[in-house]
């Protein structure tokens, strides 16, 4: 591909995964390959003739004095047609085809081109453009259908625009084709085709900013219910091990209403990406019916892979989100997790011997991870649409602390945090999101989008439940010091209210085919209900009526099962379930009405 | 082979000698060093450059000087011979017999730091492992390919619950082709001696392989030990189609070797000491467990560790939950009241659980059950908290009830003998004779099918 002659070195010094190179020209950031085994790597660093490289692969039985290239390129992505549905290494390699190629584990030196070359795809060219137009870059040649569920637009590169001399009708091409010519303003000829490269650690350009305006609907209850995160957002899950980041992670990536979904395992378990792998195919997306691989994309660095691939992983995933906003979609990235792109920081930085200062990370953490979660955003494109990318990383923190040091930085930038608590977990109350330590900066943008497509009444319902959880944790410091007896009847119909709405609305059961997916209308609906009864309740504790009585009626067990029992397009069921409850209130309040009117 | 010797040793700290002016040797190589006695000790080149090489040395510098010391570079990254004559045979950390038998003859020589398996290539694990424990099989689930570790603390039963699980670990159809691979690192002779009888006593000895390193065996040693255990295992699964059960212990002793060469080089501490890339390190050894595809074998691994002060949220214990597909906790407070295996179930999960088990692989009502359970001991413990404050005579009787539900559910759930051996049918029937003492609207974690069928008091 690059006809320009390779510069030439060679190796000096081998630490790990740092190896110090002797290679005159080479510029910083620059791909190199690397002994006989041709390794791919990146240099880091400059000093005089010598650089410094990371090696995303491991440096075992390599040699000083073996043979260095440099590429003349930084680390770049392709982007075309054939991401979706695929799987890729943590500097975009093929995974499945490493796998036919060369068996069970990743050989060293093996980089097949990550896009299939042998394919052809159908490409329909943009109706609007002509020969001897004027284009700028990002504008739209033209559509492919990528698969069922995408149709893929084909993008001038960030870096051309001109005129448009030539476009290829419509029909079958390979993605090394040429479908278009385009005389930029030096009047240099670019040959484009259905794909082009691009540099991972520099953002693609847009037009501008936007608000985010519409939140992103994930089907969680208490995600969106109660934290809502807007497209175009931030967002981090933090949590120590076992409090489920990974289930709340593919309940988002399975019901999210994103149209491109980009899941980046960081450092994390292989078997939790077999899981991915297995499972989307089978699994329907709610709102399409096609399976969700049809719009996912998985990039996965494992735990055990080289710790420097790790750390361009996340690059990479966040590159291939933008490039299908400039395309005009609302594009997911999830990276699970953070806090290991922040060790594999660590550990070069500890390699290079740099000056830890917070726990060993070195002192520009807080400027990287700012950085990259800055990439996510609504923009209006180049090609004047609208597209989103909606950023969600998982935090580990060791210990369960927030208080370390990649926990802090991240909750610094981002507008939505949803807390894991350990507590939770092991009462295996799920998903175990502390309604304490969460929180979202958008809320009022998400209530306009709520009362104007679901229910006026949202914003009010969602407080009042808040309002609730915050009663019942300081009732139970009370009930913990001196008993249940210290309390009111109102104060234990708080109680049993808050049961209710942590029961009946915030858990859910990621593995019940019903309880998985709440549709908006049903999140409002069981919300509602479940306020209502407790409404009239606490009017039937006013008229005197005991609390256990209340606490023993057969309706509330029925009122937690609600969620699995109905669907999200089972809301009249739902509605006439609530007409039933309310009635059952009712029938008593008339009982000790009566009774209050005759003389004791 | 024809490796040279060099005399330029040029400084010795700790467990580290630096040798300068050899040409171009390789990062990872072997490394035979001669001293002035004429013995021999090993090592691994850990950097090198054009100038010097840095070698870790297994055993140690001391008593070595830097006149008299040869160092030979064997040309080949650190490796073990595999035939199948490796079962029934005992090793140290460095793959050399420590059974006073011959060393292992084959023309199959793996190098000990395999590549990573491509997620491509894995399947997913769901095939459900009978253990005959009831905190295991009913609500922690062991499958096929799982890593699941015991955290455990300084005087709890670990190794008498590893041994119990490699005992009566098997498949609910078949028990066929099934091999143990022990890894000890820093154990002391007792503990290597008890999991040896045990072995013989159960009779897999001849289906085992064991890795022991002492504790009063070279600390280094402990970094390449479980790497030769997993490269055996390996070879066992996915070679010889057998289905292998890999007991390490314990992996704190694995880490604090680590920190050890870690600070002798002067890398940067992290957490406590222990360098940045502990978790890179472990899950190096973690994740060489799982199936593969079109593979008949597969690795489960269960390392056991000891918690630090029995805290959890030490390094080791929290890096190791990262990693790990859940954990078994054990639990002091259990462990003084005379129960075994003091499992606490609260902080225990099994992640690959829910795949494995339920209609189809154990029985339908199963996962519903392991979560009611779960509920409700979780409530009984805060109950139990209460009662402690404001004693038990100021309870309701619903709270008398939870507190009653906690005792029985250590007393006959969680409380087994050694040799018991539960069937996964006994575990969840004897779960619904505990369910059972709750009235059927309690129990909103089980479906009202469930209730109906299995509940004792419903009609």
């Amino acid at each position: 591909m690059n006809t320009i002659s390779n510069k030439k070195g060679k190796i000096k010094d081998i630490n790990g995964p740092i190896v110090t190179i002797e290679l005159p020209g080479v510029q910083n950031g620059e791909q190199v390959r690397i002994g006989s085994l041709g390794l791919y790597g990146e240099v880091i660093s400059l000093e005089g003739n010598e650089a410094l490289a990371q090696i995303y692969e491991s440096t075992e039985m390599v040699r000083p004095g073996e043979p260095v290239e440099g590429l003349g390129h930084p680390l770049s992505v392709e982007l075309g047609p054939g991401l979706i549905g695929g799987i890729f290494d943590g500097v975009q390699r093929p995974l499945e085809a490493m796998f036919l190629k060369a068996g069970d584990q990743i050989p060293r030196g093996l980089s097949p081109l990550p896009l299939d070359r042998d394919k052809t795809w159908h490409f329909v060219p943009s109706e609007n453009l002509e020969p001897n137009m004027p284009i700028i870059n990002g504008a739209v040649l033209g559509k492919v259908q990528e698969t069922e569920t995408v149709e893929h637009r084909i993008l001038v590169p960030p870096n051309i625009s001109g005129e448009l001399i030539e476009l290829a009708p419509e029909g079958d091409y390979h993605l090394e084709e040429s479908i278009g010519q385009v005389r930029d303003q030096q009047g240099e000829i670019h040959h484009l085709k259905l794909y082009h490269r691009w540099p991972v650690r520099r953002p693609r350009p847009y037009q501008s900013r936007d608000n985010g305006i519409e939140p992103l609907i994930t089907g969680q209850r208490i995600l969106d219910t109660f934290f809502p995160l807007l497209k175009g957002s931030k967002c981090a899950v933090p949590g120590p091990f076992g409090a489920g980041k990974t289930v709340v992670q593919h309940q988002v990536a399975r019901w999210a209403n994103a149209d491109i979904v980009i899941y980046v395992g960081c450092g994390e378990r292989g078997n939790e990406l077999v899981d991915v792998l297995d499972s989307f195919p089978k699994l329907k997306d709610p709102y399409t019916g096609r399976p969700l691989m049809d719009r996912t994309l998985l990039i996965a660095n494992t735990s055990n892979m080289p710790v420097v691939a790790r750390e361009a992983s996340i690059y990479v995933g966040i590159t291939i989100a933008e490039y299908y906003r400039d395309q005009g979609y609302d594009v997911v990235m999830l990276a699970d997790s953070t806090s290991r792109w922040a060790e594999a920081l660590r550990e070069v930085s500890g390699r290079l011997g740099q000056m830890p200062v917070e726990e060993g990370y070195p002192a520009y953490l807080a400027s990287r991870l700012a950085a990259f979660y800055e990439r996510a955003g609504r923009v209006d494109t180049m090609d004047s649409g609208k597209g989103s990318v909606t950023l969600i990383g998982a935090v580990s923190p060791p210990g369960g602390d927030f208080s370390e040091p990649v926990t802090s930085h991240t909750k610094e930038i981002i507008q939505t945090f949803w807390a894991l608590s350990k507590e939770l977990a092991d009462a295996r109350h799920y998903p175990a999101i502390d309604w304490v330590d969460s929180f979202s900066a958008d809320v009022s943008t998400a209530a306009e989008w709520w009362h104007e497509n679901i229910d006026r009444g949202w914003e009010k319902r969602r407080s009042q439940a808040l309002g609730m959880l915050a009663r019942d944790a300081e009732l139970s410091r009370i009930v913990n010091l001196v008993g249940p007896e210290a309390l009111s009847s109102a104060q234990r119909w708080v109680l049993e209210g808050a049961a209710l709405i942590k029961e009946g609305v915030l858990q859910q059961s990621a593995l019940d085919p019903v309880d998985t997916f709440s549709s908006p209308e049903k999140q409002f609906m069981l919300l509602d209900l479940i306020l209502s009864v407790y409404d009239a309740g606490a009017d039937l504790i006013e008229l005197g009526v005991p609390v256990q009585e209340l606490s023993e009626m057969s309706v509330l067990a029925r009122l937690r099962r609600c969620k699995e029992l109905y669907d999200s397009n089972q809301i009249e069921q739902l509605k006439a379930f609530r007409e039933e409850a309310l009635n059952d209130f009712k029938e008593i309040h008339s009982e000790y009405a009566q009774r209050g009117e005759q003389p004791a | 082979m024809s490796a040279k010797e060099y005399r330029t040793a040029s400084s010795a700290r700790g467990g580290l000698l630096t040798v300068a002016n050899v040409p171009n040797i390789a990062f990872g190589d072997r490394v035979h060093i001669r001293d002035q006695q004429g013995n021999t000790r090993n090592g691994q080149v850990i950097r090198s450059s054009d100038e010097e090489v840095l070698i870790q040395v297994f055993e140690g510098t001391s008593e070595l000087d830097l006149e008299s010391t040869w160092v030979r570079f064997l040309d080949e990254p650190v490796e073990i011979a595999l035939s199948p004559e490796i079962l029934g045979r005992i090793f140290n950390g460095l793959g050399e017999p420590r059974d006073y038998r011959p060393p292992i003859v084959s023309s199959l020589r793996r190098s000990i730091s395999a590549a990573a398996f491509n997620p491509a290539a894995r399947t997913y694990p769901k095939e459900f492992i009978q253990t005959g424990i009831s905190t295991i099989d009913g609500l922690n689930s062991l499958v096929r390919g799982q890593k699941l570790p015991i955290f455990s603390a300084s005087g709890l039963p670990h190794n008498r619950l590893a041994a119990q699980i490699v005992r009566q670990a098997k498949l609910p159809d078949d028990d066929s082709r099934f091999s143990v691979v022990f890894a000890a690192m820093g154990v002391s002779y007792a503990d290597a001696r008890f999991f040896q009888e045990e072995f013989a006593s159960s009779g897999v000895l001849g289906n085992v392989v064991m890795f022991v390193n002492m504790a009063d065996d070279p600390p280094v040693e402990r970094l390449t030990l479980p790497r030769m255990a997993l490269t055996a295992a390996e070879y066992l699964a996915f070679d010889l189609d057998r289905h292998v059960l890999v007991v390490m212990t314990d992996m704190t002793h694995y880490a604090e070797a680590l920190r050890e060469v870690a600070t002798a080089k002067g890398d940067v501490p992290a957490r406590k000491g222990y360098p940045g890339y502990l978790y890179s390190d472990l899950a190096e050894i973690y994740e060489r467990s799982g199936r593969i595809k079109d593979r008949h074998g597969s690795i489960t691994l269960v390392p056991v560790l000891s918690m630090p002060s029995d805290d959890i949220t030490h390094p080791i214990p929290d890096l190791t939950g990262y990693i790990t597909e859940g954990q078994i906790v054990l639990s002091r407070e259990l462990h003084n009241q005379g129960i075994y295996p003091p499992v606490h179930i609260s902080p225990s999960l099994s992640r690959l659980m829910k795949d494995g088990i339920g209609k189809d692989f154990t029985r339908e009502d199963h996962p519903h059950v392991s979560n009611q359970l779960y509920a409700l001991y979780a409530r009984a413990l805060e109950t139990r908290n209460l009662a402690s404050i404001i004693g038990a005579d100021e309870l309701s009787t619903r709270d008398r009830r939870y507190l009653e539900f906690a005792d029985a559910f250590e007393n006959r759930f969680v409380r087994q003998s050694e040799d018991e051996d539960r069937s996964i049918e006994e575990t969840l029937n004897l779960s619904w004779d505990l369910l059972s003492t709750f009235p059927s609207q309690a129990l909103t974690r089980v479906n009202e099918t469930e209730i109906a069928k299995y509940h004792r008091q419903s009609v």
